[in-house]
């Protein structure tokens, strides 16, 4: 394959997206057959920009949460001090992936209300196991003698964290993040059971009045946006993995 | 001066070090050899505390190594760690300058000492110093990694096998530059190496260990003439033996009065290299000549000969 071609391809995806997006109207002949008694062709309870922002927007908060909690809970039972917990975490996080999102749903919303919240804590939880198992991957595969020999030259355990460990994490940190992401992009959808504001509006607005034009445009909308980040991810993680001395895994 | 006294380190229950007791004089090179697994890391190690060990204490000039916090007595010992261990996100230049960084030596200054130490390994600063580590050669890893145990001037320096995978050329270049280093700086250098050539050559002594016991502590024609134990005379090589101790010496103190035909060879040349020339030539005698280039007289096989027997 000629190396400019994936390119191309993701240019035109983005292309695509964007004008999808902005400009629904657009596409009314392509999406028209899907539809019956002159149902409408294209969303109209909402902008579908609004609604791919705000999914977006949710996916980056729960994400970035999920981040933080994961790293400095791997970070605390990689060193000495911390090992005891190290059993303990793991079934923790485990516990959060096993727990199926509906369920965190149902939970959560009599605790905190509809709305964004309990979806934010839905993908908070299922997104921390990816990212907490690569971290740890990450944090206990460094190369010994690199580790030592920050030890040697008299880093303080702050300075090899943050100076040698995990900048060399980093690439695996980074795989565990973009699992999560691209898990998290589909999982958003059934928030909007919950009255969050995110793409899974349309698709259950399709289903509800039988509209299978509604469903594959909230569809084709995640489907291109877990595609488009994961490679922009991808790409970030090759980067950082050969600035890290680190072959891509 | 570095005075380990009674170390001992023990996981669970096997004994690595036991109960070693030697004195590393000022300004001096003490190489530690033994075979694989007899706990020559783990000693070095724990005079810098990278390991603490089960027993015992170490002192440097004369204070106890647990009275600074471990990680600012690193920053004062240099430490070449057996395999480089070069940080591999971080430049060669970066790699050097990591102690003097955390020692929080002005810019123009680690800039300074980093061309130095390149300049001095032969790694050209403008071509390697951006580098990263995965882009050099094994030899030029391992240099690299020597150059950063060197790079804050340490007054001691740890030394685990630096000069391992390095071609014979390199490896005496860099133990020349070692020797010239120690001697400028007035180092006190502890080199741990399984090359019984380069602990001769290196060491103002030698000392053998065997299954975590310091088996002999002495100077290198000691250690050849008089081995404590069959284990350190297998470990010397018993038929090298003339020839280290030949290696030790130097011409000028082997001359005898006389001349000879051909080439003159220096004064300050290892005896054992004289031996080497004479014998390869098939000549019986060879003129001897100062640093002046002035004749000091000459250098025979039978002279040599008996130089290289076990002194009485
Ligand atoms: N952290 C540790 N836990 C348990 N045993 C250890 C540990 N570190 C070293 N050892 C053991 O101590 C012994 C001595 O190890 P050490 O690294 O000091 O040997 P060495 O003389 O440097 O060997 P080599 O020449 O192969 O480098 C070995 O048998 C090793 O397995
Ligand atoms: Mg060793």
């Amino acid at each position: 394959m000629k190396a400019w071609l994936p390119s191309l391809l993701r240019l035109a995806l983005v292309m695509l997206l964007v004008a999808f997006v902005t400009n629904p109207g657009w596409f009314v002949p392509l999406l028209k057959p899907l539809t019956e008694n002159n149902a409408p062709v294209i969303y109209n309870q909402g902008s579908l920009l609004t609604l791919t922002l705000l999914h977006l927007r949710t996916v980056l908060i729960a994400t970035v949460a999920a981040t933080i909690v994961a790293v400095a809970l791997a970070i605390l039972v990689t060193r000495p001090a911390g090992a005891e917990f190290l059993p303990l975490s793991r079934s923790l996080v485990n516990i959060g992936q096993t727990f199926p999102p509906v369920a965190v749903l149902a939970l959560a919303v009599p605790a905190v209300g509809f709305g964004e919240k309990p979806t934010l804590i839905a993908l908070f939880l299922y997104g921390l196991l990816p990212i907490f198992e690569n971290a740890l991957t990450g944090l206990t595969t460094l190369p010994a003698n690199v580790v030592e020999a920050a030890r040697g030259a008299g880093m303080t355990g702050w300075q090899r964290l943050t100076k040698v460990e995990l900048p060399l994490s980093a690439p695996i940190i980074l795989g565990g993040i973009r699992l999560s992401v691209v898990i998290s992009l589909a999982t958003a959808t059934i928030g909007s059971t919950v009255a969050a504001k995110t793409l899974g509006e349309v698709i259950i607005a399709g289903l509800l009045s039988n509209n299978l034009a509604f469903i594959l445009q909230g569809g084709l909308i995640v489907a291109a946006l877990a595609v488009l980040i994961y490679d922009g991810l991808s790409a970030i993680e090759r980067y950082t993995a050969r600035r890290m001395g680190r072959e891509a895994e | 001066m570095i005075e380990i006294e009674g170390i001992t380190k023990r996981y669970d229950a096997t004994t690595v070090v036991d109960d070693v007791s030697m004195v590393i004089e000022p300004r001096t090179i003490a190489v530690i050899v033994g075979t694989s697994g007899s706990g020559k890391t783990t000693l070095l190690r724990m005079i810098n505390r990278l390991v603490e060990p089960t027993s015992g204490i170490i002192k440097l000039d004369g204070a106890d190594n647990r009275s600074l916090p471990g990680y600012e007595l690193r920053r004062s010992i240099g430490y070449a760690i057996q395999g480089h261990g070069l940080f591999p996100h971080r430049t060669v230049a970066q790699n050097i300058a990591t102690v003097p960084v955390l020692l929080g030596w002005d810019k123009d200054r680690i800039k300074a000492r980093v061309d130095e130490l390149m300049t001095l390994y032969q790694l050209d600063p403008e071509a390697f110093g951006p580098r990263y580590p995965h882009e050099l050669s094994g030899g030029q890893q391992q240099r690299v990694g020597v150059a950063r145990a060197l790079a804050a001037e340490p007054n001691v320096l740890l030394m685990d096998e630096p000069f391992g995978a390095l071609d014979p050329i390199i490896r005496n270049k860099a133990q020349e530059d070692l020797l010239a280093i120690q001697k400028r700086f007035g180092t006190t250098i502890i080199l741990v190496t399984h090359d019984m050539e380069e602990a001769v050559h290196m060491g103002d002594k030698i000392a053998v260990m065997d299954a975590g016991k310091l088996v002999q502590y002495a100077k290198p024609a000691e250690i050849l003439a008089k081995p404590a134990s069959a284990f350190v005379e297998t470990l010397v090589g018993a038929s090298e033996r003339p020839f280290r101790l030949l290696s030790l010496g130097r011409v000028r103190d082997a001359v005898e009065k006389g001349s000879a035909e051909g080439e003159a060879i220096p004064g300050d040349a290892s005896q054992r290299d004289a031996l080497a020339e004479l014998l390869w030539t098939g000549r019986p005698a060879l003129p001897v000549k100062g640093a002046d280039g002035k004749p000091l007289g000459r250098v025979t096989v039978d002279g040599l000969v008996k130089r290289a027997a076990r002194p009485a």
